[in-house]
């Protein structure tokens, strides 16, 4: 037990400030998801049939792949893709990109796949007369979609949100592969040097369920002020 | 594009497959029988046995599966007295390890999935059972039970391709599953994109397949 003492004979600091890791991961993913969401939910609500199949493609193929391929992809892929848009510009030396980056991005299109189908069924399903009372008034675009349809959205989207949350704080789990000190890898890292593996990795899920549970007490409180009203 | 590559990879993946639907199915299999068998104590009226499986489902959906596959792997073979039992046998193969994980984890959201099919039965059903003088044992299995099959297909379908999808950690426990190859080649040839494609669109076809698999039995079982 001592084991998880703070100080140098123990992992606790460790492990906590990869508990941090592990939020800031999980925060930036799901950031960078919902600027993908706010890409592709457009595309996928278009009139044009081209840019739905853009669309359908990314959500598609995202949520069909293991999200480990996914990381591979990105983990091998990523610094190659950079060297080789810098080769364009006549940038020819070796770019390492760091692993927190690689990290959120792949975690980050993963989540972002899945917020695009929550925010195309909320906004789906507002009602249409919404819609057109707002053009009725003579609202602008910009008007119409931020006081009109956003806040009605988002009381829709906020349940299944917090899922993606969810599976993206999970996923977060999966970076550990590229070497990035969250807190997965920072029990394997433990549990190697102390060989005491069932200590750490149960502590370990210990930590995600307290994420979990905390997350899921200020999510609901979230959506409770989101639907005062309803 | 290193098309070659691609072609050379293809059946080496392939066989890959065989293993990712061996872990698949037989993680199914036995998730399904530890989900119906969780989903019952959970709509038992005794608040200790619901609290011990909502517990259970609790636990096993809200850590990451990663963490559930490395405590069974490297943690439980710690325990001394562990070893020298006959479950040492099972244990002590990544491959059973890796199915254990799987199952259990299925488990929980199987267990959930059937529980809220099972609660939303309308108790006129049962109701009209009784009233027919159909003994409680036959409404379970000729009533409840179809009716519940019904409801949990659709929910119970994204559960399986998510199960597909989960089975590509057994690649970290040492097993060469599809995603396990995948990773072997990238990381000796330094290709990602071509080995991405191949072996993603071999995942595609299985969703797919999966899919279409459940849109059929759900034509079949409606009513």
């Amino acid at each position: 037990m001592e084991l998880l003492y703070f100080g140098d004979n123990g992992w606790g600091d460790e492990l906590f400030i990869a508990t941090l890791m592990t939020i800031a991961v999980s925060i930036t993913a799901m950031l960078i998801g919902f600027l993908f969401a706010l890409i592709f939910t457009p595309l996928k609500l278009s009139k044009y049939k081209i840019l739905n199949l853009i669309g359908n493609f990314y959500t598609t193929v995202i949520r069909g792949v293991p999200e480990l391929l996914v990381i591979y992809l990105f983990f091998f892929g990523g610094s190659g893709a950079v060297m080789y848009v810098a080769s364009i510009f006549g940038y020819f030396e070796y770019i390492e990109i760091n692993a927190f980056i690689t990290g959120s991005f792949a975690i980050g299109i993963i989540s972002g796949a899945y917020s695009t189908e929550v925010f195309r069924g909320a906004i789906q399903s507002i009602d249409k007369g919404q819609f057109e009372a707002s053009k009725v008034l003579g609202f602008n675009k910009y008007i119409n979609f931020f006081k009109v349809i956003m806040p009605q959205m988002l009381r829709l989207a906020l349940p299944n949100l917090s899922n993606v949350w969810q599976i993206t704080l999970k996923d977060t789990s999966l970076i550990s592969v590229t070497g990035l000190v969250e807190i997965m890898r920072q029990s394997y890292i433990a549990a190697g040097s102390t060989r005491d593996p069932l200590l750490f990795y149960s502590f370990a899920a210990v930590l995600y369920l307290l994420l979990t549970f905390i997350s899921m007490k200020f999510l609901n409180r979230l959506e409770k002020n989101y639907s005062r009203g309803f | 594009m290193d098309f070659d590559l691609m072609i050379t990879s293809f059946p080496k993946l392939l066989s890959a497959t065989v293993i990712t639907l061996k872990l698949l199915s037989a993680s199914l299999f036995f998730g399904l029988f530890i989900g119906l068998l969780f989903a019952i104590l959970r709509l038992n009226k005794n608040p200790i046995i619901n609290k011990f499986a909502y517990g259970y489902s609790y636990v096993f959906r809200g850590t990451p599966l990663l963490v559930q596959i490395f405590i069974i792997y490297f943690g439980l073979g710690q325990i001394e007295y562990f070893r020298s039992t006959f479950l040492w046998v099972v244990f002590k193969e990544p491959y059973w390890c890796a199915i254990i994980a799987f199952a259990l984890n299925t488990g929980a959201y199987t267990s959930e999935i059937l529980r809220s099919a099972f609660q939303t039965i309308k108790p006129g059903f049962i109701e009209a059972g009784k009233s027919l003088g159909i003994s409680n044992k036959i409404i379970f299995y000729k009533i409840q039970i179809p009716i519940a099959i019904k409801q949990s297909l659709p929910a119970y379908g994204n559960e399986i391709i998510l199960m597909l999808k989960g089975t590509s950690l057994a690649s970290t426990v040492t097993l060469l599953d599809l995603t396990g190859v995948a990773k072997y080649i990238i990381s000796t040839t330094f290709k990602p994109i071509e080995v991405f494609i191949v072996a993603g669109s071999i995942y595609l076809f299985l969703t797919f397949l999966v899919h279409n698999l459940i849109k059929f039995l759900e034509k079949k079982y409606s009513y």
